[in-house]
């Protein structure tokens, strides 16, 4: 049996460790925050605030307060806010231990692409390329396939780069692996999965 | 000198020409200076450039100047809430400039603070360094950004006394206080004009040195997304 979203979240949330600054990305990373249990925590919302609480109850929301997918949430009694500029400060200067983010591909390399697909809906990569380009410890959390069940592993990605050499670990639905001189390394495999599979599901170099 | 305007088309008069670049804060509809942009809106000045993280929604903030096509390009870092953005941007009748989020602010405070420019680590090896000087320092691969230089800042803050000192709320600062900094000339909307005196000086978020128009007026302040969580039972 492969790993749920849920149990990506949970096994995400074992790189966590206490005292440290982090920064979650929107869809699977954000699940992360439920599995944290004692461990001091303290999340960063690039727009401005360290220190984030969960969503607000109904008709408590406050529109001054906001995380980086827009939605509404809560302080807590350890928050501060700031500006933009520093926000982005903290996050190129090294200061935010970790980010988990999710993927389009990742390379043997550690490339990872997460922000456009050329000729589609074009978005923009927000505050990805500042969050790879910077923070101590990046963690991307995705599914080890595609919907057609093509390796999202590649040993080069197509699409367009967030960032070159950036990715230090992948946690799929398979397994987790790490991004490592000459290829990916399998650390772990989800319950039930082998080795065999994630090699058979995986186009990157897999190196032991 | 007086700073405190009426409303906001008096703010802005006299400041207003075709092809200028305005820097706007705001992050989604969050601290969005939504007076200034309706005023520049009715006052039909057309071929501007707009520095602001995000484009608004379809029918309100900077939505409002791309639905009756006074904006020529963006630079922005994030344009996914708004329709008529991509329509315009898939025609070719818009241009858009991305900028990581981290980039556009370091290049608005920068230029507020005479930098011309700065080498980042951000994008090196994507197609946002293409055609930008790369430097190695110590090993790692930085590229070379440009300061922006705005001809106009449009700003909300929470509260200002009348000498322009300003105090934003929560994460509606965002990126309100680089845009400030980097207008030749910064307008300034905020929900309370306070008393002199009535701020604690050391609580002071932008110093009115920033600041030369201010006006005081109500604020929809729309929500993008509402997410609640459930009461715990009693």
């Amino acid at each position: 049996m492969a790993w749920d979203r849920n149990q990506m979240a949970e096994r995400a949330a074992q790189e966590l460790e206490d005292g440290m600054y982090v920064n979650l990305g929107i869809g699977i990373p954000t699940l992360v925050a439920n599995y944290v249990g004692d461990k001091d925590i303290t999340l960063q919302s690039e727009n401005g605030m360290l220190g984030m609480g969960p969503f607000p109850y109904e008709g408590e929301e406050d529109p001054d307060l906001i995380n980086a997918g827009k939605q509404t949430i809560t302080e807590l009694n350890r928050t501060s806010y700031f500006d933009s500029a520093m926000s982005f400060g903290m996050i190129r200067g090294g200061k935010i231990a970790a980010a988990i983010l999710g993927a389009m591909e990742v390379s043997e390399e550690g490339d990872l692409a997460n922000w456009m697909i050329p000729g589609k809906l074009v978005k923009g990569m927000g505050g990805a390329m500042d969050l790879v380009a910077g923070v101590r410890k990046v963690i991307v959390v995705m599914d080890h396939t595609n919907k057609a069940g093509e390796s999202k592993l590649l040993k080069s990605c197509t699409l367009p780069l967030t960032g070159k050499g950036v990715v230090n670990r992948i946690i799929t639905n398979l397994g987790v692996l790490d991004v490592v001189e000459g290829g990916l390394r399998i650390v772990e495999t989800a319950d039930g999965v082998t080795e065999e599979e994630i090699r058979a599901a995986t186009d990157a170099t897999i190196v032991t | 000198m007086k700073k405190v305007y009426d409303n906001a088309t008096e703010a802005l008069d006299g400041l207003l020409h075709d092809g200028m670049l305005i820097a706007a804060g705001g992050f989604g509809l969050c601290g969005i200076p939504e007076l200034l942009i309706s005023a520049i809106r009715d006052s039909g000045v057309k071929d501007l450039t707009v520095a602001s993280n995000n484009a608004g929604v379809d029918d309100f903030g900077l939505g409002l100047l791309l639905e009756t096509k006074q904006v020529k390009k963006m630079m922005s870092s994030y344009v996914g809430e708004n329709a008529e953005f991509m329509r315009q941007f898939l025609s070719e009748e818009l241009e858009l400039e991305f900028n990581p989020q981290g980039t556009l602010a370091e290049r608005m405070r920068a230029g507020g603070a005479g930098i011309a420019g700065f080498y980042t680590k951000t994008g090196y090896g994507t197609q946002i360094a293409e055609g930008k000087e790369v430097k190695v320092f110590d090993g790692e691969h930085y590229i070379l950004e440009r300061g922006i230089f705005a001809d106009l800042s449009i700003v909300k803050a929470w509260k200002a006394d009348d000498t322009g000192n300003l105090v934003f709320r929560k994460t509606a600062r965002n990126f309100n206080p680089a845009a400030a900094m980097c207008g030749k000339v910064c307008v300034v909307e905020v929900e309370e004009i306070v008393p002199r005196g009535s701020l604690d000086p050391d609580c002071i978020h932008l110093p009115g040195v920033y600041v030369h128009r201010l006006i005081e007026g109500q604020h929809e302040k729309r929500i993008e997304k509402v997410t609640t969580r459930q009461r715990e039972e009693a």
